[in-house]
């Protein structure tokens, strides 16, 4: 209970992204489920970081600088989405976001 | 012990702030909730040895993409009406008070800086090397994962170039 295992951070990365895969499933503002998306990129991130602490390895290290730099462009493009969509529909409800069905 | 300490405190910490972001019904409240639980996460990077990722977490994450969700989130206000705006002598306040509470903190440290006994002046020999890793880190990007890194930078530009196609006004 004292010592902190790779366990204990892979009970929190866990917990973060169910957390956040909660938000995605359950909310329906884009925004906030944009937001979840990151929680859930955070918690993969804990886990990649813990473990390359628990076999003193970086290349966990450097994957979690890329999924970084893919959580910015993901943010970048997704945040553009939800303006052009705003400018048409004046809605963040994903439930009215229907123009793709047929 | 201490680290335990640490350990459970951040976790409880980043879980209660990631509840709080995806439940709270104000979409600001919630990129705030957002920002604290990304700086606790860059400080539980630092208990993990890698301090690198901490200040990449805190440039681009808490400086970066939060502050792009505070952007959307206010072009894209709905949820409150002009009615609903709280009186802003009040909020005046709270900002004068933030104000003199920054003003009271400079001020203490300029004292403390006038003060303190001068100490002598740290030649190039004496100051520490940095520490941590990210020379390491560094090392390993441009050379075993060149190929990656520059494609994460191509990403990049792509993913600039449509923001600014996609948010343009079609005129």
């Amino acid at each position: 209970m004292m010592e902190i295992t790779p366990a204990h951070y892979t009970i929190l990365s866990a917990a973060l992204f169910s957390v956040g895969l909660i938000g995605v499933l359950v909310r329906r503002n884009i925004i906030i489920i944009f937001m979840a998306i990151e929680l859930m990129l955070n918690a993969v991130n804990i886990n990649l970081v813990a473990y390359a602490n628990e076999v003193e390895n970086l290349v966990g290290q450097v994957f979690v600088v890329f999924v970084i730099a893919v959580a910015a462009a993901e943010a970048a493009v997704g945040l553009g989405i939800i303006l052009a969509l705003f400018r048409n529909k004046e809605t963040v409800n994903i439930d009215e976001m229907n123009v793709m069905r047929s | 012990m201490a680290e335990a300490l640490a350990f459970y405190t951040l976790s409880v910490l980043i879980l209660g702030l990631a509840v709080a972001v995806i439940t709270t019904p104000n979409t600001v409240h919630s990129v705030v909730f957002l920002v604290l639980n990304f700086l606790c996460v860059a400080v539980l990077y630092v208990f993990l040895q890698a301090e690198f990722l901490a200040v990449i977490q805190v440039l681009v994450y808490a400086g970066g993409i939060v502050v792009l969700y505070l952007f959307v989130v206010m072009l894209v206000n709905l949820g409150r009406s002009p009615e609903e705006h709280q009186d802003p002598r009040r909020l005046g306040l709270i900002g004068l008070g933030l104000s003199g509470a920054v003003l009271l903190e400079l001020a203490g440290i300029i004292a403390y800086s006038y003060t303190r006994e001068q100490s002598p002046p740290v030649t190039a020999a004496q100051a520490s090397p940095v520490q941590g890793n990210i020379e390491e880190l560094g090392w390993l990007l441009y050379t075993d994962y060149l190929i990656p890194f520059e494609v994460a930078s191509v990403l990049l530009l792509v993913a600039m170039v449509g923001a600014i196609v996609l948010a343009r006004r079609e005129s």
